[in-house]
């Protein structure tokens, strides 16, 4: 049987490498897709002539392309696509199971997620309201205009948005389609299990209308990505903590790591607890807890043992199914070794007097699990001490959550870095002080799941801001 | 196996040899070996007669106590076997254990000088070298024999005689520097040399300054396109990432350039075809070759690197070194054509013993080709490269 050929996209252009790598089910049984890879000098190479790209969308006017956007979003979700260089084609069901083979997601949170995506494109325009703060799209067509009875003018701070995306969701595709809308065209680097999102997004964009050069693709090994990072003028870049510890402070380069998502009940509503349990599960487990806007820590003033022992017994229910039972709601692990390596992660640090609270409801039937060839861990709550456990804050990819008793007043100074904190309180000091402070990315007051995102906000950076700037100028009448 | 083991062998008494500062009254020329080069109407067989013979010479040399070195016989005398006696053919090598490059790196240099040489004082050659003491390797003319060998090769229309070349590459205490410049010489020219220290790049990298890398090779690549525009330059060295560098600021073929020799790091079929037929615009030749200041220069065929879609196949300068494909869990057993295996190297010159040495390459055991009647080495890659790319995947 024959599978597709996944190709390299220069500027829109298909480019069958020789360097060609096969990419197996998780299982390791059977191939999938074979990817072309590029070299990192190619890449550098093209991107030296990645303003053409840019000219091919500058030609569109932004509501054209917020139209081809929302046009999309249906094609993306019930269209017959190409996939590939050989003349395959795919149905919205065929890549549901080509990406469950490659990722290990179900079949469920596939769905889940594309409907994600449609939502994302078909809401272009509420979102590029939000992160352009109403501007009326034309100034960037005209090259200046009026906000709010102002004069302004934006420039393109790039050519192009390089993004080096991870494998571990299909939904972090959401955050670079806005930029075709804004005329800046993509350079994607897929996450190794994961080419079948990015494809799928560019082929609905180009049936809609969008122009092919908009689009480049580069399977690539870690030295292209490095091509990417460098020499792109804005970058969106995934990855460990190593990763983005050494691009922080890159003004070109929008990081997006470990999140250290957080639920915390305030002082004023803990006795009140029970309600919030199903928020705090589903902010644990949605999407089998691989967001970075899931919740990796549970804090609460008292009652922990009690709170862990409730969202422990709700997420008993989530157990390994088969990929295409629509029960599924975890996923298998991709690469075989990062189940083993996190479960000892967790064992080591079990060690240091924390108390696994799953396993014990479990009757001590373990974390790690084997099922059709793929390798799970079942979701996991853990009873820390204090804040200073090596579990008490940590991030893993399946549904993990540390709870840690702690005085209210001790909570923002221990937060850290956090990409979504959902504070359950009605305490108006305490909510001030939360909006004050700097280490929140993204902040929900009340009974707000973690993973509840509304678009007219700006996710982990404004990408408007980030491709654009706003210049100063005056236009006189000539004599 | 009689073989060396690993400890470092015992001292002994110096050989009476010149320093490499002392007046030398004559300078005899360096007995040469004898350089094979293409030659068509060479059987595989026949070719193997002629490598055997030289090889029987060789081992002759330097165990003999007329004109061996006294690192190799003071080996023979600890080892207590006499090379001379048991090593007739090329297939008889595997009596001797691994060359190990750390006695490049301890041993004084005199004590490789072959008695031979006649006291003359010898060029020092170095490789690797990022921290502590650099590998050294003695030489007299070896490198000209090996760069004339590799010239009467290249192709008169892409490297034309007469005209001019330009090094963009290591050059410093490397043999790179005087061996370019050598075959420049020979086919009748002139070169210009603009350096690049690897070893501050690797340093760069291993702090993971890659910014200060990028700087360092644009500083480089300047040097080299000013030179390139304001001189009549028809032929370059250097490597491919430089390579690749300079077609990001000029288009290479349309300042003159109509042939490339390029050497120093693996290259992938993809990189090879991107190098000939984007950077070098399908107008430029392209010649890969595989090599070091260990061996000389493996050549290749670049008239049918589009055929073999790119996949580039080495051949040694037989008989003045082999290269072959051994098993990396048994290094005796050669492996079977088309399987990948690490590089082993044997140097065979009259300057230079240094039998099996395993490269830190691995690549695929291709058959002799009628240019090159001998075993050739194809898509040689790090060692390892397998299990590297696991570790890389898992990002």
């Amino acid at each position: 049987m024959s599978i597709p050929h996944i190709p390299i996209l220069r500027r829109g252009q298909a480019y069958e490498s020789l360097d060609v790598q096969t990419v197996s089910n998780v299982a390791g049984t059977a191939p999938a897709c074979e990817v072309s890879f590029a070299c990192a000098d190619m890449i550098k190479h093209d991107l030296l002539r990645i303003r053409d790209a840019r000219e091919a969308l500058q030609k569109f006017r932004c509501e054209d392309l917020v139209r081809i956007c929302k046009h999309a979003a249906d094609l993306f979700l019930t269209d017959t696509l190409p996939v590939g260089s050989r003349g395959d084609m795919q149905s919205p069901e065929d890549y549901v199971r080509q990406l469950a083979m490659t990722s290990g997601l179900p079949h469920s949170l596939i769905r889940m997620n594309m409907k994600r995506l449609h939502g994302v494109l078909v809401q272009t325009d509420i979102i590029l309201k939000g992160l352009t703060r109403g501007l009326d799209l034309s100034v960037l067509d005209n090259g200046y205009g009026e906000q709010n009875g102002a004069p302004v003018s934006f420039a393109a701070m790039t050519d192009c948005l390089g993004v080096v995306l991870p494998s571990n969701s299909p939904a972090v595709n959401a955050l670079w389609v806005p930029s075709i809308a804004l005329k800046i065209p993509v350079l994607l680097k897929p996450g190794r299990e994961e080419p079948w999102t990015p494809i799928r997004l560019i082929e609905a964009l180009k049936k809609a209308g969008a122009p092919a050069e908009a689009f480049s693709f580069y399977p690539t090994q870690h030295d292209g990505s490095g091509a990417i990072i460098r020499r792109a003028g804005r970058v969106m870049l995934f990855g460990g903590d190593d990763t983005v510890k050494e691009y922080e402070h890159d003004p070109r380069v929008e990081v997006h790591g470990t999140g250290y998502s957080k639920i915390l009940i305030g002082e004023d509503e803990i006795e009140n607890w029970p309600s919030y349990i199903d928020t705090i599960v589903e902010s644990v487990s949605a999407n089998s807890g691989r967001s970075c806007i899931n919740v990796s820590v549970i804090v609460v003033p008292k009652y922990g043992d009690e709170i862990a022992k409730a969202v422990a017994e709700k997420l008993l229910a989530i157990e390994p199914l088969a990929q295409d039972d629509p029960n599924a709601k975890l996923s298998g692990f991709a690469n075989p070794k990062f189940a083993s390596m996190i479960d000892g992660a967790i064992e080591s640090g079990l060690k240091e007097g924390a108390w696994d609270v799953s396993e014990s409801l479990r009757g001590g039937r373990k974390r790690f699990q084997s099922r059709d060839g793929m390798n799970y861990l079942l979701p996991t709550i853990v009873r820390v001490p204090a804040w200073g456990h090596p579990l008490a804050v940590r991030e893993f990819l399946f549904p993990f959550a540390s709870v840690i008793e702690s005085p209210q007043a001790e909570m923002i100074p221990h937060l850290g870095k956090s990409l979504v904190v959902t504070a359950v309180t009605k305490d108006l000091a305490w909510i001030n002080q939360l909006f004050a402070c700097p280490t929140i990315d993204r902040l929900n007051i009340g009974n707000v799941p973690t993973n509840h995102l509304k678009w007219d906000q700006p996710h982990e950076g404004n990408l408007f801001e980030f491709l654009y700037a706003r210049r100063s100028f005056q236009i006189e009448q000539i004599a | 196996m009689l073989g060396f083991g690993k400890k470092k062998p015992e001292v002994a008494p110096p050989a009476p040899v010149a320093a490499p500062s002392a007046p030398v009254p004559a300078q005899p020329q360096t007995p040469k070996t004898p350089v094979y080069s293409a030659t068509p109407s060479l059987t595989p067989a026949a070719a193997a007669e002629q490598l055997d013979a030289h090889l029987r010479e060789i081992i002759q040399w330097h165990f003999s106590p007329e004109t061996g070195c006294p690192f190799w016989l003071d080996w023979k005398t600890k080892v207590g076997w006499d090379p001379r006696e048991e090593v007739k053919t090329h297939h008889d090598l595997v009596k001797f254990d691994h060359f190990e490059d750390e006695w490049l790196r301890d041993e004084k240099n005199e004590r490789f000088v072959p008695k031979g040489m006649g006291g003359r004082p010898f060029n020092v050659f170095e490789t690797g070298g990022t921290t502590g003491l650099p590998k050294q390797r003695v030489g007299w003319d070896d490198y000209k024999h090996d760069y004339e060998q590799f010239g009467d090769n290249l192709s008169d229309e892409f490297f034309p005689r007469g005209s001019n070349w330009i090094m963009v590459g290591p050059t410093g205490p490397r043999r790179l520097r005087l061996a370019v410049e050598h075959l420049a010489n020979y086919r009748g020219g002139s070169c210009y040399h603009v350096d690049l220290d690897p070893r501050w790049v690797k340093r760069l990298i291993g702090r993971k300054q890659y910014d200060e890398v990028e700087r360092y090779q644009a500083h480089v690549i300047s040097q080299a396109v000013e030179i390139i525009k304001h001189r009549d330059i028809a032929c370059i060295f250097t490597t491919p990432k430089l390579l690749a560098s300079l077609g990001e600021r000029i288009s290479v073929p349309s300042q003159g350039i109509k042939g490339c020799f390029c050497g120093g790091t693996s290259m992938t079929p993809e990189y090879v075809r991107f190098l000939q037929v984007e950077v070098l615009e399908n107008k430029a030749q392209f010649v890969p070759t595989y090599g070091n200041t260990l061996m000389g220069l493996a050549m290749s065929v670049p008239e049918e690197l589009a055929q073999n879609n790119y996949s580039v196949t080495y051949w040694a300068p037989q008989p003045r070194a082999i290269l072959r494909i051994v098993d990396p869990e048994n290094t005796a057993k050669t492996m079977d054509y088309g399987q990948y295996g690490r590089v082993e190297l044997t140097t065979l010159t009259k300057e230079f013993f240094m039998p099996r040495f395993l490269e830190r390459d691995e690549a695929i055991r291709r058959p002799p080709h009628a240019k090159f009647p001998w075993d050739g080495v194809g898509d040689v890659r790090p060692f390892g490269f397998l299990e590297n790319k696991i570790i890389e995947g898992v990002y």
